[in-house]
């Protein structure tokens, strides 16, 4: 990998995407046990029926943590300075996510030169069910 | 709706100690490849002591303790009515494998919106490691619809 440097990133720079596999009730299953999110409401259908649901449906920091991999994807994880996601949607069973993000803005923090990136994850009908900001200091 | 009483409340102590196997279990539940996250040898080549917690691990350490389950408890939402709205991470150093991470939370606020049929809890965190150095900064904004 060849980490970006300040001088050749431009605003309006996307970062590679990420596409991920549709969910299914192994993905949310296998991310309940490695994230510690034990809620029933993602890997019980008994549960999440009571719960006024269809079916389960994805944790929300399972999303998070596949935009995560767009950051760490494009810059190493020791230039990631701030990340944060605003939960819009649900993502049901079956959605396919396709993860991104975009420069949108140059700047100096705390004496580093950073990046302002904007992020986005939706399903493949188009809908977005995170969006996030991140902020990357690069050399 | 819930009792402002437990804004300023302070969470006991959450204490999670970075394992390798949990930290690639995790790489193989998000998908991630790249060996840095699953590969000590790759980790050091890429200046890490051995591998790091991806951005969003820290996360765990309140869901391992029970802390984070027995909050919703104590503000009494129901699971039913609870969503994750808002989720960020302040990253100051890394957290690799053979750290303890202690993360220490407060709730910072509790508001309404649309006449009460939304409810919001903000919790702040820090987390620490062992030697007391600041790893990182969370803050969580939970959601109970009414």
């Amino acid at each position: 990998m060849n980490p970006p440097s300040f001088e050749t990133v431009q605003v309006g720079d996307e970062l590679p995407s990420l596409q991920l596999p549709p969910v299914n009730r192994t993905t949310l299953a296998l991310f309940a046990g490695a994230s510690g999110d034990h809620n029933p409401i993602h890997i019980d259908i008994d549960v999440a029926r009571r719960a006024g649901m269809p079916d389960v449906f994805a944790q929300g920091m399972l999303g998070m943590a596949w935009l995560g991999r767009v950051l760490t994807g494009w810059a190493p994880q020791s230039r990631l300075r701030h990340f944060e996601a605003r939960f819009q949607g649900i993502t049901h069973l079956g959605n396919a996510m396709r993860c991104g993000g975009r420069v949108v803005e140059k700047l100096e923090r705390d004496g580093e030169r950073c990046v302002r990136i904007e992020l986005q994850s939706a399903n493949q009908y188009g809908q977005a069910k995170i969006v996030g900001e991140a902020l990357v200091a690069l050399p | 709706m819930i009792d402002r009483k437990w804004i300023g409340h302070e969470l006991p102590a959450s204490v999670l100690t970075i394992e390798r196997s949990r930290l690639q279990f995790f790489a193989q539940a998000i998908g991630e490849t790249d060996p840095v996250y699953t590969d000590a040898t790759a980790a050091r080549d890429a200046g890490y002591p051995d591998l790091p917690a991806p951005p969003t691990f820290l996360f765990a350490a309140e869901l391992d303790s029970g802390a984070a389950f027995r909050l919703i408890d104590a503000l009494q939402i129901p699971i039913a009515k609870l969503l994750h709205g808002e989720q960020s991470f302040t990253h100051h150093r890394p957290a690799c494998v053979g750290d303890t991470v202690t993360v220490r939370s407060g709730i910072s606020d509790i508001y309404a919106k649309k006449n009460g049929a939304l409810e919001f809890v903000v919790k702040t965190s820090r987390a620490t490691n062992q030697h007391d150095e600041l790893v990182a900064e969370l803050r969580s904004v939970l959601v109970c619809r009414h």
